[in-house]
């Protein structure tokens, strides 16, 4: 594996990231890329809020259903 | 109900889901302890009676996954072919705040509803039924790389949406 990624390359892994373990050489990777990276960066914060989200789902109780 | 057949996309058994949900809620109705609330209670036996549903589909219509759900053809939208996004994720403002918002929850709902059947399932069986890969893969009858793109495709499409319908870049976000 490369250890330059490309954001195709490391926007799967970071997806990845949440749903097994990754090897130490794809972490390095992924956090050499990031590091210098902004969209990667969001991406990262992005799909993290998703999950949490999705962990509050459905969400607030609706106040006019009461 | 609705949360049902976002899930199930499938009317009768959203309907059948929601029956069994309320008949084990009163069947258990000492198991609740009052430590949450009866809507936080209810909807955990729904996730499950979900699940259950999923697995009974699943059984008996073994699922026909085309290669466009579980291959990585068409995730080349979203880049360029130097591997740069094609649409790189803005800021969002106000993350936190979205999560407080009735509304932000449906403008979810509408985006979860654009997916594919299957990977609306394994994403919504990964995040919010919290199950591990490998019991999905089990579920579906896929192989786990399948179900690690599958997953990534939901969320490189939920994060598009979400940004186009709720985080418009340069708005208050609350659009």
């Amino acid at each position: 594996m490369l250890i330059r990624l490309s954001c195709r390359e490391a926007s799967r892994l970071i997806s990845e990231g949440m749903d097994r373990r990754l090897s130490f050489t794809e972490k390095f990777a992924l956090r050499l890329h990031v590091g210098i990276c902004d969209a990667c960066t969001r991406f990262t914060r992005q799909i993290e809020l998703l999950r949490r989200a999705l962990k509050n789902y459905p969400g607030p109780d609706d106040p006019a259903q009461r | 109900m609705r949360f049902a057949l976002l899930q199930l996309r499938d009317r009768g058994a959203a309907e059948d889901v929601v029956q069994e949900t309320l008949l084990a809620a009163i069947q258990g109705m000492q198991g609740f302890a009052g430590q949450s609330s009866v809507r936080t209670w209810l909807i955990g036996i729904l996730k499950h009676k979900i699940v259950d549903s999923i697995r009974k589909t699943t059984r008996e219509h073994p699922l026909e996954l085309t290669a466009n759900e579980t291959g990585s053809a068409n995730l080349e939208a979203f880049f360029e072919s130097d591997g740069h996004f094609t649409d790189p994720p803005g800021e969002w403002e106000s993350p936190e705040r979205a999560l407080e918002e009735r509304r932000f929850f449906e403008a979810l709902e509408g985006c979860l509803r654009t997916l594919p059947k299957n990977t609306a399932s394994a994403f919504m069986m990964r995040e919010v039924m919290g199950l591990e890969t490998d019991e999905i893969c089990k579920e579906l009858d896929i192989s786990p790389s399948n179900c690690w793109v599958m997953l990534y495709r939901a969320r490189l499409n939920l994060r598009a949406c979400l940004e186009r319908t709720w985080f418009r870049p340069g708005t208050s976000g609350a659009g």
